[in-house]
């Protein structure tokens, strides 16, 4: 099992309440950033991949959101650049670009071939369709969003595989001379990696292409359904999908008490958190969701990530009273909250001794082939962080390989995803398991 | 003027719905199913007399309602529903207005519909004014209520994606409390299919008007000398297109009248029916 570092790289300067009365980061003015602050904290975040590197994680995890202080990645493939050349063994996994929304496939090919020459062949890259915000921000027809995906995919595969130069014109992207001088590191190209929230399109898609799958904190239950769906899709295309298909990214933070890891762990929902990504009219433009997301979000009782959820959904149709705001209550509410969904187990907070349990428990039912901690998000300084991670990486992580290894989670560099072959009409093997959820009292 | 012609080689109706399941007293109006250009429409069909074309917004067609009725009691209200909206299915090649406004003037040509007077509302009255500036001999009579199309000389078209449906609805109207029809068909607790319904027309319409925002900008240009008498409807409360998309309209077609209703919204059919109807027939019987 691949075992990764991801954080969002929070803007830790804003006051709480510009987030709260704004509903949510995407809008909140810029006249609030503070350029020197800024530039201290992004050499923090590059040096704080390093030392990820230094404690032995596998994978460090880099993604970007645009015109949002939920997280300081803007351009991921600057900060790749630079974790390319400073760091030495540790893979550098981008979850993801979003296609739709630079619009420049090219670009984006000469780009990540860059970054994987200069690492050495060390670049995973993987694709999103861009936050709803995301199409607002950059001007990115919504109601295109999934096909533009899919054409710059294409696109960009063809750039590092077939000789050129050639002429291309597709739908939405028109090149002339495509002849890519610098080609990727790795033959015939980077891995790549899929994260997403359970739409059900992306998973197919996934499944259909034979790259791995990572659920960004969605339920357990939900998810298991959507393994199952990856693993007919695959059975479908004639292979056996197994943890090498899979990878799961959740909150996580620890502290050397309880106490101390549950009072950091109020800063996942600072602002509001994840479900305060973006308001409303942002997180879903007209066109960016299908009707079969929009009616599996629908279903979900609970927030998810970056806010898409059924919950949205109802304030779109019922958009309330935006009048005054008793602050203290939201932030009640917010704390609140946070117990709910580590009691879900979609965050996790504590010592190494409350924290491994839980994990376990996650890998059991998921059985991902690659897990990956998501820092704390929020204002929580650089000591706090670092020993979040200290104590993951010495006390933590150890048990968790060797429990990956006694229930056999290869990752997707042991067992190479849809190698596994399936003969047509034979029924495929189970892919999550779901017992010890009723354990756990979760459906 | 040549009467529709629904049995034409070109134009096969191929469904007819029975009078509808509405509670008032309207007229009958049938929706049916025409096949032109290539594709099928879905078609509201009323009343009897001269063919009046009338272009939906960017919602969709909510429904007949007075303003209907009214001008129904002397001309043939042909009203298609746009392609992706309603029951008329997607049309993948279409990625603008400009190119839908071709493929309406495909289906008037093919219905021997053309000349025909046209009201066109909002993104609808967009609609129109391209098929004007492409074929200036289609319309006799051309209505523009509250359009876009034009970038504004001043202000801004409210950026309606930007918003949750439910305030781009409110913002259609000046004084939702006090206009009943709306409230009739917009107002109450929104329902999961007509929330989806909604969702789906504000994604065709973001498809084929997301950028440049529901405007066009050689569409001024191509408008220069067009003779067709032209009249510009607007509510002098419209949240949603400025009073600058008219004065841009008004410099672009000259000649263009323009009809003000005090205190309306964006929907001053709906907001005030008697005074939209009264400047419609004033200007379509001259």
């Amino acid at each position: 099992m691949q075992v990764g570092y991801f954080t969002e790289r929070p803007y830790r300067w804003l006051p709480e309440e510009e987030i709260l009365r704004n509903r949510g980061y995407f809008g909140v003015s810029n006249s609030f950033f503070d350029r020197e602050k800024a530039a201290d904290d992004y050499h923090y975040y590059l040096d704080e991949y390093c030392y990820a590197e230094d404690l032995g994680f596998d994978v460090v995890a880099l993604n970007e959101h645009h015109g949002n202080p939920f997280c300081m990645g803007s351009v991921m493939n600057v900060e790749a650049s630079v974790l390319a050349y400073r760091t030495k063994r540790v893979r550098i996994v981008l979850i993801g670009n979003p296609l739709p929304v630079i619009k420049h496939p090219l670009r984006m090919a000469e780009e990540l071939a860059e970054i994987d020459l200069i690492s050495r062949g060390r670049l995973v890259t993987g694709w999103v369709r861009g936050a709803g915000s995301e199409q607002f921000f950059n001007n990115a027809n919504p109601a295109y969003n999934r096909e533009m995906f899919n054409e710059a995919h294409d696109f960009i595969v063809q750039a590092w595989t077939r000789p050129g130069p050639w002429r291309y014109e597709g739908k939405h992207f028109h090149y002339r001379h495509v002849n890519p001088w610098a080609l990727p590191f790795q033959k015939p190209h980077p891995p790549m990696w899929i994260p997403g929230v359970l739409s059900p399109e992306t998973v197919q898609w996934c499944a259909e292409h034979r790259y791995p799958y990572i659920g960004l904190g969605t339920q357990l239950g939900p998810t298991c359904d959507l393994w199952d769906f990856y693993a007919d899709v695959a059975a479908k295309n004639g292979y056996q999908a197994g943890p090498e298909n899979f990878g799961y990214l959740i909150p996580t933070v620890l502290a050397d008490s309880e106490e101390k890891a549950q009072k950091i762990a109020d800063n996942f929902v600072y602002g509001g958190g994840q479900n305060a990504f973006s308001a409303p009219q942002f997180t879903m433009p007209p066109g960016y969701n299908s009707k079969g997301a929009i009616r599996m979000l629908a279903k979900q009782q609970t927030s998810t990530w970056l806010g898409v959820s059924g919950e949205k959904i109802r304030e779109s149709m019922e958009e309330g009273d935006t009048g005054a705001v008793n602050y203290d209550e939201v932030r009640r509410k917010l704390r609140a909250g946070l117990q709910k969904v580590q009691q879900n187990l979609q965050v996790i907070a504590g010592t190494p001794t409350t924290v491994i349990p839980k994990i376990k428990s996650i890998l059991s039912v998921l059985r991902p082939g690659i897990f990956i901690m998501f820092s704390i998000q929020g204002s929580v300084g650089n000591d706090d962080r670092r020993t979040s991670m200290r104590l993951f990486a010495d006390d933590v992580m150890p048990v968790l390989k060797e429990h990956a290894k006694a229930i056999d989670l290869p990752d997707p560099f042991q067992r190479t995803p849809g190698s596994v072959k399936l003969t047509a009409g034979t029924s495929r093997g189970p892919v999550a398991d779901r017992a010890p959820l009723a354990e756990l009292g979760l459906k | 003027m040549n009467e529709p012609d629904a049995e034409s080689a070109s134009c096969v109706r191929v469904r007819e719905s029975g009078s509808t399941k509405r509670e008032t007293p309207l007229a009958n109006f049938i929706e049916e199913t025409v096949k032109a250009a290539g594709a099928e429409i879905a078609l509201v069909r009323g009343g009897s007399g001269k063919p009046l074309l009338i272009l939906h917004d960017e919602l969709g067609y909510p429904g007949w309602m007075t303003w209907n009725e009214k001008l129904a009691q002397d001309r043939t209200l042909l009203i298609p529903q746009q392609p992706g909206y309603g029951n008329s299915p997607r049309i993948e090649w279409i990625m603008n207005y400009r190119d839908l406004g071709g493929f309406y003037s495909q289906v008037l040509r093919e219905m021997k519909l053309e000349p025909i007077d046209v009201i066109g509302f909002s993104a609808g009255g967009f609609i129109a004014a391209e098929m004007a500036a492409a074929d200036p001999a289609i319309f006799s009579h051309m209505v523009l209520v509250a359009p876009m199309g034009i970038k504004p000389a001043q202000g801004e078209i409210m950026d309606f994606f930007a918003v949750t449906v439910r305030r781009h609805l409110m913002a259609t109207i000046a004084d939702p409390a006090n206009t009943p029809e709306y409230t009739k068909i917009y107002g109450g607790q929104m329902t999961p299919d007509r929330f989806e319904a909604f969702e789906e027309a504000r994604a065709e319409t973001a498809r084929i008007g997301w950028e440049p925002f529901m405007h066009n900008p050689s569409l001024p240009h191509l408008l220069r000398g067009l003779k067709t008498p032209t009249l510009l409807v607007w509510g002098t409360r419209d949240q949603v297109v400025p009073r600058g998309c008219i004065d841009a309209y008004r410099a672009a077609i000259t000649g263009a009248q323009v009809a003000e209703i005090e205190g309306a919204g964006h929907r001053p059919e709906i907001e005030n029916t008697a005074e939209f109807d009264r400047a419609v027939r004033k200007f379509l019987a001259a």
